[in-house]
């Protein structure tokens, strides 16, 4: 049967708009003095309102393949595709007074960005394992220029030639597996590999190997341990924007991918194959707890979100242990924790971003005050905090109890537990954050670097807050768009996590598409 | 009144929390109006709990004022549920009259004033929260709420214990009571999940109590389950509530936070723990809490003694009560575990009675400390010359914690130890010894440092502003009033009781 490559195919502009847009920016990028790149983000942003506004118009009704079946145009690709692009507007809000300051070459920035997005929205959209994979790779190399983009940092060239050697290594090992799992079921189509999955027969050692390394790939995508060791060093080294990207954007962006795979290929196999679900569940056991305990070492604030991160992908995955479970539950918690996750994030990197920009540091120390100096800033770094520890009444906790109960449904209670202990372990060290923020004074600007005179100050009384307060080392205002940012993201947090009610019925809508049929 | 009956619950968790919101954009530098719109907004929750309390009808029982609130549907069912039974009643009022005591006693908070009184608001309203709901979600939303202000609360505007050869600071004082506290929740937590594993698998996936509680007594939520779930709930919220040997954070913590939050911490923080094994443990797991409640009444009764044998050998002020909060909390979790009517009736009324005699013991220590500079009994003396209404005030509470007749002390313990005594005859007598060493470390202390000569160096001492005589006043008539006349809590208490037993 002869297959009608160009069938449905206005069903890709969103994605076909978002190309064009991109190469845009690199042309006007040629075109403008230096003192208006900023220009490119207003457009890049615009462009991303642009993209989301026409997926929305053009949703289809129920789920539409292109290309014979390589790709998909339906409600769960949607929900992500709409996700990203936010995600995408986050990240330029947070990289517009960064990138002025520190960028050498801001218009390709904004290019590589949409490209980024661009791959992330088609991982969401794929079907296929070799499409899924080039979807991955344009989302990975645009990743890889954008964490050295910290041109004269030595830090940030680093982080850029590990993140792109460990990078390479991944691709490669997940290669090989796609074309072990090719071998043994001569199909790299999801729905074709459910079928062959869940057929009678031997399962040949081909496929268990093609499968493992499949994990282990999009392990370390996911930077789930023990495929975690470049993740600390890319996000510690990128600019902070990036961070923030990584730490959102390409984790939520492996989610999709991972969540459609595992409903489409291999959970309507797991009544043959449900060793796997033990797998991931010890998977997501070890990187909760690895994370977060390696974590509480941390001086830096950008390897503590590292550690966080992969602490907070851990919890995740315990969400993907359990798909085989009850399906409808389960991933609608994993999708709803992985947005608040991003919105929460969002909120603690715009505050950093916002201290980073005004002093140029970034370790847990030289927050010490900071509630004395820039209240709003650090009430939105507590806040972002509390609600990544799981405290009510913002999103995290909400989020959390969601998903645990899911996987404690799903008949892994052992693996909540470990969870909920493991989140015990990250509010100790999101409270030494906190701590310095609202407990440690703020160095006095007359005895920089004077130690005898804190250690007295640590005896003294505080309850008598009447003394004369000591001089305030003074810091300018955060921008305005860093501001309105954090405003945003905060009002979000709270509202998620008081009432989540509209949200989970959009997610609802958006699993029930890639729901298994077995 | 019947449509206010609808909503009183939920305005007795709103006002506050919108206090709390709204304080936030009070000016930064005017610290006095931060504290006069505390007082608004607690005067308000005052007034709320009392008309709750009023309206809870006693004769009827069970759980009335109901109200709910669909949150997130299927599949997990989570549900704002409202509702109040004749335990939670009593330990509104108390949470109304402790937080208004609490704010106003707050008034020598100068340093981010606005910042306190919005946590110390956020805070009450968990408490409210914890006693008015029926939905376990909800429940342990609130009770997270309830704790998680205490970190920055002691932390920022506490206060360091210098011992000579060491020092408490604020900071750790802080992060004991927090990592202790969630450590506690990590049981509560996984316990409310495997409930919630039970009823979907009995095919009515919910976090309902009453729901969850009708499904225990149809047999579907297993005796296996049961019997490992109750220690869960009852030793996370029993951290809470003091249980030997999980006390540890109390005394550091109430010593390191200021005035107010001491008040509000041991005077109704720990009877969230209380309440919550009675609520959730007692209630949802009555087969593992009769297997579990011989265990629970020997380390309660350890928490008597300790609590009273450490707070003998402490010379700080704050340290002393601290300690014995941690003995008398004993007394509560010994009537809890009788599981006999009069002895749990005796546990909540001592919550209450408790409640309001540690707030006041709290907040005239604090008031010395804010003149002496010191909390050393060994080194203070003859304060009854220079603070004689804080004097009296303290010596009627401490009077109350030995449990003299006519204050409330005295019933709430004759009521535990009655309910003790036809359970578990041996432990009772070990209780009642632990009341005797109360009395010798309150008597010495009041005999130390409050009567008997002064130094000159006392000589510049003034006695409490007359916020805190005022507090002080209507914490003692309180005392008095339930010791000469507990029948309007003891009914409504009864009721409260009656249904909790039901199960057993």
């Amino acid at each position: 049967m002869p297959i009608d490559y160009t069938a449905n195919l206005h069903l890709l502009t969103p994605e076909f708009v978002l190309t064009a847009l991109a190469f845009l920016v690199f042309t006007v990028d040629l075109f403008l003095p230096e003192s208006r790149k900023e220009w490119l983000a207003g457009l890049s942003v615009v462009s991303l309102v642009a993209v989301m506004v026409i997926a929305i118009l053009m949703r289809p009704s129920g789920s539409v393949e292109l290309y014979g079946g390589l790709i998909v145009v339906d409600s769960f690709g949607l929900f992500f595709k709409i996700f990203f692009l936010a995600i995408g507007v986050g990240i330029i809000a947070l990289s517009v007074e960064y990138g002025r300051d520190r960028f050498e070459y801001r218009g390709e920035f904004y290019g590589l960005l949409l490209f980024s997005i661009l791959g992330m929205n088609l991982m969401a959209m794929s079907r296929e394992l070799l499409t899924a994979y080039i979807a991955l790779e344009l989302l990975s190399f645009s990743l890889y220029v954008m964490v050295a983009y910290g041109l004269r940092e030595a830090r940030s060239n680093e982080a850029g030639i590990k993140y792109i050697i460990i990078g390479a290594l991944s691709s490669a090992i997940m290669l090989y597996g796609l074309s072990n799992i090719y071998a043994a079921l001569g199909t790299t189509f999801f729905a074709g590999i459910a079928e062959e999955l869940a057929s009678p027969g031997t399962v040949s050692p081909v496929l268990w190997v093609g499968v493992a390394l499949l994990v282990v790939g999009l392990g370390f995508k996911l930077s789930a341990v023990p495929f975690h060791m470049w993740a600390p060093d890319a996000y510690e080294g990128a600019p902070l924007p990036v961070t923030a990207y990584l730490a959102i954007g390409s984790k939520a962006a492996a989610f999709a991918l991972t969540l459609r795979l595992f409903a489409e290929a291999i959970v309507p196999a797991v009544d043959r194959w449900d060793e796997w679900q033990l797998v991931i569940a010890v998977l997501a056991a070890i990187t909760m707890l690895v994370g977060n305990l390696v974590a509480l070492a941390q001086r830096n604030l950008k390897r503590l979100m590292a550690y966080s991160s992969i602490g907070h992908v851990g919890y995740a995955l315990a969400g993907i242990a359990v798909l085989g479970s009850d399906f409808a539950l389960a991933a609608k918690s994993v999708v709803f924790y992985l947005v608040v996750y991003a919105v929460t994030n969002l909120v603690v990197f715009a505050g950093v971003t916002a201290y980073y920009n005004r002093t140029g540091q970034d370790n847990i120390a030289d927050l010490a005050g900071l509630a004395d100096r820039q209240p709003f800033v650090a009430a939105a770094i507590a806040i972002g905090l509390f609600s990544l520890a799981g405290l009510p009444i913002f999103a995290g906790f909400t989020a959390k109890f969601y998903l645990f109960a899911a996987v404690a449904d799903g008949g892994f209670l052992w693996l909540a537990g470990v969870a909920i202990f493991a989140s015990l372990i990250s509010l100790y060290y999101y409270l030494q954050v906190l701590r310095q923020m609202y407990i440690e004074r703020p160095p006095n600007p007359d005895h920089a670097g004077d130690g005898h005179e804190l250690a007295e100050d640590h005896g003294e009384d505080h309850g008598h807050g009447d003394h004369e307060e000591p001089p305030v080392a003074p810091m300018p205002r955060p921008s305005l768009l860093l501001t309105a940012t954090m405003s945003a993201g905060l009002l979000v947090v709270v509202w998620l996590g008081v009432y989540p009610a509209p949200l989970l019925g959009l997610i609802d809508a958006a699993s029930a598409a890639i729901v298994p049929l077995g | 009144m019947g449509n206010f009956d609808q909503v009183s619950l939920l305005l007795l968790v709103l006002v506050p929390l919108a206090g709390a919101a709204l304080a936030m954009f009070l000016p930064k530098d005017r610290p006095r109006d931060a504290w006069q719109f505390a007082i608004f907004v607690a005067v308000v929750c005052f007034v709320l709990s009392v008309i709750v309390f009023v309206r809870y009808d006693y004769g009827a029982g069970g759980v009335q004022m109901v109200r709910a609130y669909d949150w997130i549907g299927h599949p997990v069912n989570i549900t704002l549920h409202f509702g109040l039974n004749g335990i939670g009643a009593p330990l509104v009022l108390l949470n109304g009259i402790v937080l208004l005591g609490a704010v106003l006693i707050s008034q020598t908070i100068t340093r981010r004033t606005r910042d306190f009184f919005v946590l110390l608001l956020a805070l009450g309203a968990g408490v409210f929260g914890v006693f008015v709901v029926r939905d376990l979600f909800f429940l342990f939303f609130f009770y997270e709420l309830a704790v998680l202000p205490m970190y920055l609360l002691i932390g920022v505007w506490g206060s360091s214990t210098d011992f000579g050869s060491f020092l408490r600071t604020k900071e750790y004082g802080a992060m004991k009571l927090m990592l202790m506290l969630v450590a506690g929740s990590i049981l509560i937590w996984v316990g409310i999940l495997a409930l919630y594993v039970a009823s979907s698998q009995a095919g009515d996936p919910t976090f309902n109590i009453d729901k969850l509680a009708a499904l225990q007594q149809s047999g579907a939520v297993s005796r296996l389950t049961q019997m490992w779930v109750f220690p869960f709930f009852a030793l996370g919220f029993g951290v809470l509530a003091g249980l030997w040997p999980f006390h540890t954070w109390s005394p550091d913590g109430h010593v390191a936070a200021p005035t107010g939050v001491s008040m509000l911490h041991a005077g109704v923080l720990m009877k969230l723990g209380a309440f919550g094994i009675i609520q959730v443990g007692m209630i949802l797991a009555p087969q593992g809490a009769e297997v579990w409640m011989p265990v629970l009444i020997g380390l309660g009764t350890v928490n008597v003694i300790y609590g009273a044998i450490s707070a003998l050998s402490q010379n700080d002020l704050k340290y002393v009560i601290g300690y014995s909060s941690v003995s008398h909390m004993g007394y509560v979790l010994m009537g809890i575990a009788t599981l006999h009517p009069v002895g749990l009736a005796g546990a909540v009324l001592q919550m209450f009675s408790h409640g309001i005699m540690t707030a006041l013991m709290f907040a005239m220590v604090g008031a010395i400390y804010e003149r002496a500079h010191i909390r050393d009994s060994m080194i203070l003396n003859g304060l009854i010359k220079r603070m004689g209404t804080t004097t009296f005030f303290f010596a009627i509470a401490g009077l109350a914690s030995l449990g003299l007749p006519g204050l409330s002390g005295f019933i709430a313990e004759f009521m535990v130890f009655t309910g003790a005594f036809r359970t578990y005859l041996p432990l009772a007598v070990l209780g009642v010894i632990g009341a005797a060493i109360t009395a010798v470390y309150i008597l010495r202390l009041l005999a130390r440092s409050f009567f008997g000569e002064a130094d000159p160096q006392w000589d510049h001492l003034t006695d409490a502003s007359p916020v805190e005589k005022g507090v002080g006043a209507a914490f003692v008539l309180i005392l008095i009033a339930v010791g000469v006349w507990p029948a309007p809590l003891l009914r409504v208490i009864n009721t409260g009781v009656e249904s909790a037993l039901a199960v057993f």
